[in-house]
């Protein structure tokens, strides 16, 4: 019975402590996630990732306490985001003037919901995982973006993660180095999903590719099995589903191959997690199923990101998964705009992540460009084996059209 | 050149053919469940579709539990024997139980009452699948992302019986659900035709309240109406399982939206016309997907269900709205 005061006095005297070493004060960075669901596997590695980085700085700056706070911006009900929870928590951090920095999101969707909340206030938003281009780059999403994401006239979105765009463009040049005629396009019909799968689609006809059929699913459906005999009737040599894991990725790959259809499968990053592994089968991805990636695996980063992985595996007992490092990384820049910041309010921190110029992170050295978005372009293409992602090739390093120099064909990469 | 286009054409809509009969025969086992009930007490089940997803739950658990892979060779037939029991035993008891607490009670107070009873129990049983998925077995993965898919071991092979060669593909999975469905069709048109139970089962949808000045006990065929609609369901989600090898705690929602919607279309209350709606759909589904595109077929199924509710509000084999007093 006496265990509960003594919780408490411990946490009294821990608050005290703290309170008495941080002379300066508290400054507090959130980030909103899914956690509901099955993305919470990938999102569970970013806040590990954060976690991680405010470690290392010991929690404090420049005699500031550094506070942070893991949101969930997914509901039960929908078992992933749902924009009524992403716009509580956005109003939520703009009404906490003691928060300077916003972490998030996963989804681009959800990205959509808090900008113009989170611009409005002058917050700095910083995203491990939103690809969709439209959010910053002008011209390739809708008429009115980014404009309507920015109401204040001024950039407070950054992310560290290239973009779809470059991702779609990225799987259609593997696909034609692959030696593919006829390629079907598949997407679940939400923005991340079509909009890379457009992309893809644009890309692979300027290849001189054929595009045998372009098509959004029924992401709810028991399955697709006759859409896959579509694809097989089509004589198509090989197929790109733009979409996650949560929107039924796993069985479109399991329905392609019971089908009959042998070609070469490629899906995007929202792919890029156990889970989809576990939902599609394992021996239904071997072999002719590849992962794009905007970034490397874990196991391929060097220098900084090395030291990165084997930190995260002393300090979680853990492998990360893919995206932990850009969880890692997006606490680290905005950490490192807090330290530079001459006021450490939220307009000096908005300013100062702005700034950030060769920024010596575990990705490599990269800046922000004036829409917000990394300069870094380096991507991956995986396979799977024996259950697990491996790595195939890196791709996208030279800015424009590095990706198609040398490239290797899948059938080489699945002799590995 | 043009006669083998011709071929290919056919082997396309023979293809079609197949895959909307196998998925149209699923959904009808669910859609009996719904038809059962609303026949007998007015009542649209909500709960009926995750009660389904509940029976692939177990289904996946006992896989789990008793190691039954696809190389347990002739044993394998007696897995999926085991697993379609087991599923419909605890499908049928979970069933019961739900009527004789949440609905029983009820039953007095209004069809109301009982619709959002229906509703609540509903919620409870997704949150079940929930909570069940994230149990740390091997089958789910060890439980570490709970609502994540889940992988239904291919316990019955994709092979072709028709040759490799060919383009059509009858796999055992597609005689599976023949092989289940269609027995389960005729016992069940024989019990309710044939026997005592069905004739009191009868009794009491036709009037519940001379079936009991009858001598007939109505709880107790109420229960027994309960117990064999989730049988069905339990039968439904094991085949379901083994077709799709996917599970997921949200499946029962799209399952009971296309099985209630094949009731209707049916005629709702009535078995034959059940099974005749979700062929239908099955079948729709299919070819507009194959012929059209996927993002018309929700579109389509409903437009047809519109058109016949407008035309023939008793559904295709519904009898007569007869208005009860």
């Amino acid at each position: 019975m006496n265990t509960l005061p003594t919780i408490v006095a411990a946490w009294l005297s821990l608050v005290i402590a703290a309170a008495s070493s941080a002379q300066n004060g508290t400054i507090k960075i959130v980030s909103s996630l899914p956690r509901t669901g099955s993305a919470n596997a990938q999102t569970g590695t970013i806040v590990n990732g954060i976690k991680m980085a405010i470690a290392e700085v010991g929690g404090k700056i420049d005699g500031y306490e550094i506070a942070y706070e893991d949101w969930d911006d997914a509901s039960p009900q929908r078992g992933n985001w749902d924009p009524t929870v992403e716009a509580q928590n956005a109003n939520k951090a703009v009404t906490d003037s003691s928060i300077v920095g916003y972490i998030g999101t996963f989804n681009s969707g959800a990205a959509k919901i808090s900008m113009p909340e989170l611009n409005r206030a002058g917050l700095v938003m910083i995203s491990p995982a939103n690809t969709y281009s439209g959010l910053t780059k002008p011209g390739l999403g809708e008429a009115n973006e980014p404009a309507i994401y920015r109401p204040s006239g001024k950039i407070s979105y950054f992310r560290v993660v290239p973009t779809d765009d470059l991702q779609g463009a990225v799987a259609a040049e593997f696909v034609a180095a692959s030696g593919a005629k006829r390629v079907f396009v598949l997407h679940d019909r939400e923005l991340y999903g079509k909009g890379i799968a457009e992309v893809f689609e644009r890309r692979a006809k300027e290849l001189g590719l054929q595009v045998s059929g372009m098509e959004g699913i029924d992401t709810k459906a028991a399955n697709y099995k006759s859409l896959a005999q579509k694809v097989k009737f089509s004589k198509s040599d090989a197929a790109f589903f733009g979409g996650t894991t949560q929107t039924n990725a796993g069985q479109v790959a399991k329905d392609l191959r019971s089908a009959g259809f042998l070609g070469t499968l490629v899906v995007p990053d929202g792919c890029c997690e156990e889970a989809f592994i576990q939902a599609a089968g394992a021996n239904n991805l071997e072999g002719n199923t590849f992962v794009t990636f905007g970034g490397l695996p874990p196991a391929e980063l060097t220098g900084r990101g090395a030291q990165f992985r084997d930190g995260y595996r002393k300090m979680f007992d853990a492998d990360p998964e893919a995206y932990a490092v850009y969880g890692y990384e997006c606490a680290r820049v905005l950490l490192d705009a807090i330290r530079r910041a001459a006021s450490k309010d939220r307009a000096g921190v908005l300013q100062a992540v702005a700034q950030t110029k060769d920024f010596d992170g575990a990705l490599g050295r990269w800046s922000f460009d004036a829409n917000g978005d990394t300069t870094n372009r380096v991507m991956s293409i995986n396979a799977v084996k024996d259950g697990k992602f491996v790595f195939v090739k890196r791709v996208g390093d030279a800015a424009a059209g590095g990706a198609a120099k040398g490239p290797e064909t899948p059938s080489d990469a699945a002799a590995r | 050149m043009k006669k083998r286009l011709d071929s290919m054409e056919l082997d396309f809509f023979l293809q079609q053919l197949i895959t909307g009969l196998s998925n149209g025969m699923i959904i009808a086992l669910i859609a009996i469940g719904y038809t059962m009930v609303y026949g007998i007490i007015e009542l649209i089940n909500f709960a009926h579709g995750d009660l389904f997803m509940l029976g692939s739950f177990l289904a996946l658990t006992v896989l789990g539990v008793l190691g039954i892979d696809a190389w347990t060779g002739g044993g394998t037939w007696l897995g999926v024997l085991l697993l379609l029991l087991s599923s419909a035993a605890f499908c049928a008891g979970l069933n019961w139980s739900i009527e004789r607490i949440a609905y029983r009670p009820l039953r007095a107070s209004g069809k109301l009452s009982l619709l959002v009873s229906a509703i609540g129990a509903s919620f409870i049983l997704v949150n079940l699948g929930l909570f069940w998925g994230g149990l740390p077995l091997d089958v789910f993965a060890g439980g570490v992302a709970a609502a994540a898919p889940k992988d239904f071991p291919p316990l019955v092979p994709n092979t072709n019986l028709l040759g490799e060669d060919s383009l059509v593909q009858l796999t055992p999975k597609d005689l599976l659900v023949l092989g289940v469905t269609l027995p389960t069709m005729l016992a069940l048109t024989w019990i309710v035709t044939r026997t005592r139970l069905g004739k009191a089962m009868r009794a009491t949808a036709q009037n519940p309240v001379a079936a009991r000045l009858m001598g007939i006990d109505t709880d107790r065929v109420i229960g027994a109406t309960f117990l064999i609609g989730g049988a069905l369901g339990g039968f439904a989600s094991v085949i379901y399982a083994l077709y799709n090898n996917t599970i997921s705690f949200q499946m029962g929602y799209r399952a009971g939206m296309d099985a209630f919607t094949a009731a209707v279309l049916g005629g709702i209350g009535s078995m034959p016309g059940a099974v005749a709606g979700a062929l239908v759909i099955g079948l729709v589904r299919a070819m507009s997907d194959g012929y059209l595109e996927t993002r018309w077929t929700n579109t389509i199924v409903f437009g047809i269900l519109v058109l016949i509710l407008i035309f023939r509000p008793s559904g295709l084999l519904g009898s007569r709205a007869k208005e009860k007093v």
